[in-house]
């Protein structure tokens, strides 16, 4: 019981960082048609970023306005470099073959990681320490300060953004962008704001995974985007790529899965038994999980 | 009639790669007219109505609404000119609602006018019934009405249609059109496509004949019903 709970409590904090970046690539993916693969790498890149600000910036400071500072500068910069992405590796592919805009977005992904590396090194670096060491150990089981702020602020970040996707007018506007572009164009939506006001918000919620990330392994290498992508883009095909709950469920569902993997198994299968699952649901539900509610007449 | 030009097309040539699909077209459409632009498969139709909302952009020529050039316009700046477009196929917005679709229709005014959703709540009741209902799930004649409604929510001057008949029954296509005529009706100017061309030039004042990107023919409706070559082509007559 106690290996369950722990694994619980851990696989749902992993499962946070997966759902935050898995909705960047969702997003993209809904209104694009697009498999933004420098996503993950701009994860990567914000744990640096956050680092840097850390030192440079906020002078080592970890008061809680300092950290809130560093968690904001770190999403805007990384907001800004997704609109720039998206200007120079899709924008001018928009209407040419999908098969030269996915060669663009390995390209941009390449760069980003190299960038990251010319930058700040080939070796791995430790995230600073911007949340204090407390556990709380509940009869055995023990979870950390770091586990709830991850957990809590995931939340509160899927909720607000589920909300203003559902509720707001600009949200209806995403969502009729990512059906049919022209007919969203007929009525009056700028559907080029629309594209960069999703690489706005899939790319903070994806600096902040980012320094989740950073937090909570502490260890960050220039090219653990890849790895981290992988699983938030696996995680958003497993809730219907396209679908922003379905990135939140396929990114608890892939968290928890891998930590239940790692308490009852072990953890070097983690990447075995996640394709495993990830061809189980390709074959029980094609579409993911909440993947395209009804088939559109035509 | 009143004959205030608000719509005119001037020498408009539009052209998918190398391939001409309009071929250099000019026609007017007066306030508070409805005008038809006939043709069959491939005539160049549905590529006018993309151009004037600016979906496709023209090789040459002049698209003015109120005397303002819209060719230079991006797309999305159209509607809030008071150009309204339903477009061929429907488009509605399948994975959502009938009423965010309507929503989504009024996405160009700055709020939401509430006597021009009960405007379209009552020429199709139907809409209103299913307001909660997926927009994919309801039958091709109830899409149309849709389509037609959430142009409507713009409050538009001019409100283009492109074939609100196609792929349904003949008694739904009897139903729209007298709405349509009702809209008109209301003051708003009504730009029309059709392969019917019975039942448009019974609603429309006056007509175009499109063939392969040229007019071929114009008139009154009452001068292209009787014309040969529309009784030949479009309405099965022979001489
Ligand atoms: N995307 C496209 N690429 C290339 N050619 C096109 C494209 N769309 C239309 N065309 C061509 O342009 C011409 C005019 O097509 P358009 O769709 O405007 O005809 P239409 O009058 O609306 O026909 P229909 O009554 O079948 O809807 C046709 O020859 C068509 O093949
Ligand atoms: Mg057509």
């Amino acid at each position: 019981m106690d290996i369950f709970l722990q694994q619980l409590a851990n696989g749902l904090t992993i499962g946070s960082m997966f759902a935050l970046v898995a909705l960047g690539y969702t997003m993209v993916y809904g209104v694009m048609k697009l498999i933004n693969f420098a996503h993950g790498d701009m994860v990567a890149a914000s744990a640096f970023v956050g680092l840097t600000i850390y030192t440079q910036v906020m002078g080592q400071a970890t008061s809680l306005p300092a950290v809130i500072i560093i968690f904001l500068l770190s999403a805007l910069a990384m907001a800004c470099i997704g609109v720039i992405l998206e200007r120079i590796a899709y924008r001018p592919l928009r209407t040419a073959p999908r098969l030269s805009a996915v060669v663009s977005a390995l390209g941009a992904s390449l760069v980003i990681q190299n960038g990251i590396m010319l930058i700040w090194g080939p070796r791995m670096r430790i995230f600073p320490e911007l949340v204090p060491q407390i556990y709380w150990d509940f009869g055995g089981v023990v979870i950390s300060l770091i586990q709830v702020i991850i957990l809590v602020l995931s939340l509160v970040l899927m909720v607000t953004l589920y909300l203003f996707v559902e509720k707001t007018r600009m949200g209806a506007a995403i969502r009729a962008a990512s059906i049919d572009q022209d007919a969203a164009r007929l009525m009056g939506i700028n559907v080029n704001s629309i594209i960069a006001l999703i690489f706005i918000i899939g790319s903070s919620l994806g600096a902040v995974g980012g320094l989740f990330i950073g937090l909570y392994y502490r260890g960050i290498t220039f090219n653990m985007g890849w790895q981290y992508g992988l699983y938030a883009f696996i995680a958003a095909i497993i809730g219907g790529i396209g679908n922003i709950p379905g990135a939140m469920l396929g990114g608890m569902l892939l968290g928890l899965f891998n930590a239940f993997i790692a308490g009852y198994i072990s953890s070097t299968w983690s990447d075995a038994f996640t394709f495993i699952l990830l061809i189980v649901i390709l074959i029980v539900r094609p579409t993911g999980i909440l993947g395209e509610r009804v088939a559109e007449k035509v | 009639m009143s004959s205030d030009v608000l719509f005119e097309i001037k020498d408009l040539e539009v052209s998918y790669g190398s391939i001409a699909a309009i071929k250099g077209i000019s026609l007017t459409v007066n306030k508070g007219e409805i005008v038809t632009i006939l043709g069959a498969n491939g005539a160049g139709k549905t590529t006018t109505m993309r151009t004037i909302s600016q979906l496709l952009k023209a090789k040459s020529g002049s698209i003015r609404f109120k005397g303002q050039e819209l060719t230079s316009l991006a797309a999305h700046k159209i509607v809030k000119l008071g150009i309204s477009h339903s477009p061929e196929g429907r488009r509605v917005f399948g994975i959502l609602t009938v009423e965010e679709n309507l929503m989504l229709g009024a996405f160009s005014q700055s709020r939401l006018d509430k006597t021009t959703l009960e405007w379209v709540y009552e020429l199709f009741p139907r809409l209103q019934e299913r307001r909660k209902q997926l927009a994919g799930t309801l039958s091709g004649g109830e899409q149309q009405m849709l389509a037609i409604g959430r142009s409507l929510m713009s409050n538009p001057e001019m409100l283009l249609l492109d074939e609100p008949s196609l792929g349904i029954a003949p008694i739904l296509v009897k139903a729209i059109f007298r709405q349509i005529k009702e809209i008109s009706n209301k003051g708003v100017t009504v730009l029309l496509v059709e392969q019917n061309a019975k039942a448009a030039l019974k609603l429309a004042d006056r007509g175009y004949v499109l063939d392969v990107g040229k007019i071929a023919l114009s008139g009154t409706s009452a001068e292209l019903l009787a014309s040969e070559r529309v009784q030949e082509a479009y309405l099965g007559k022979k001489h």
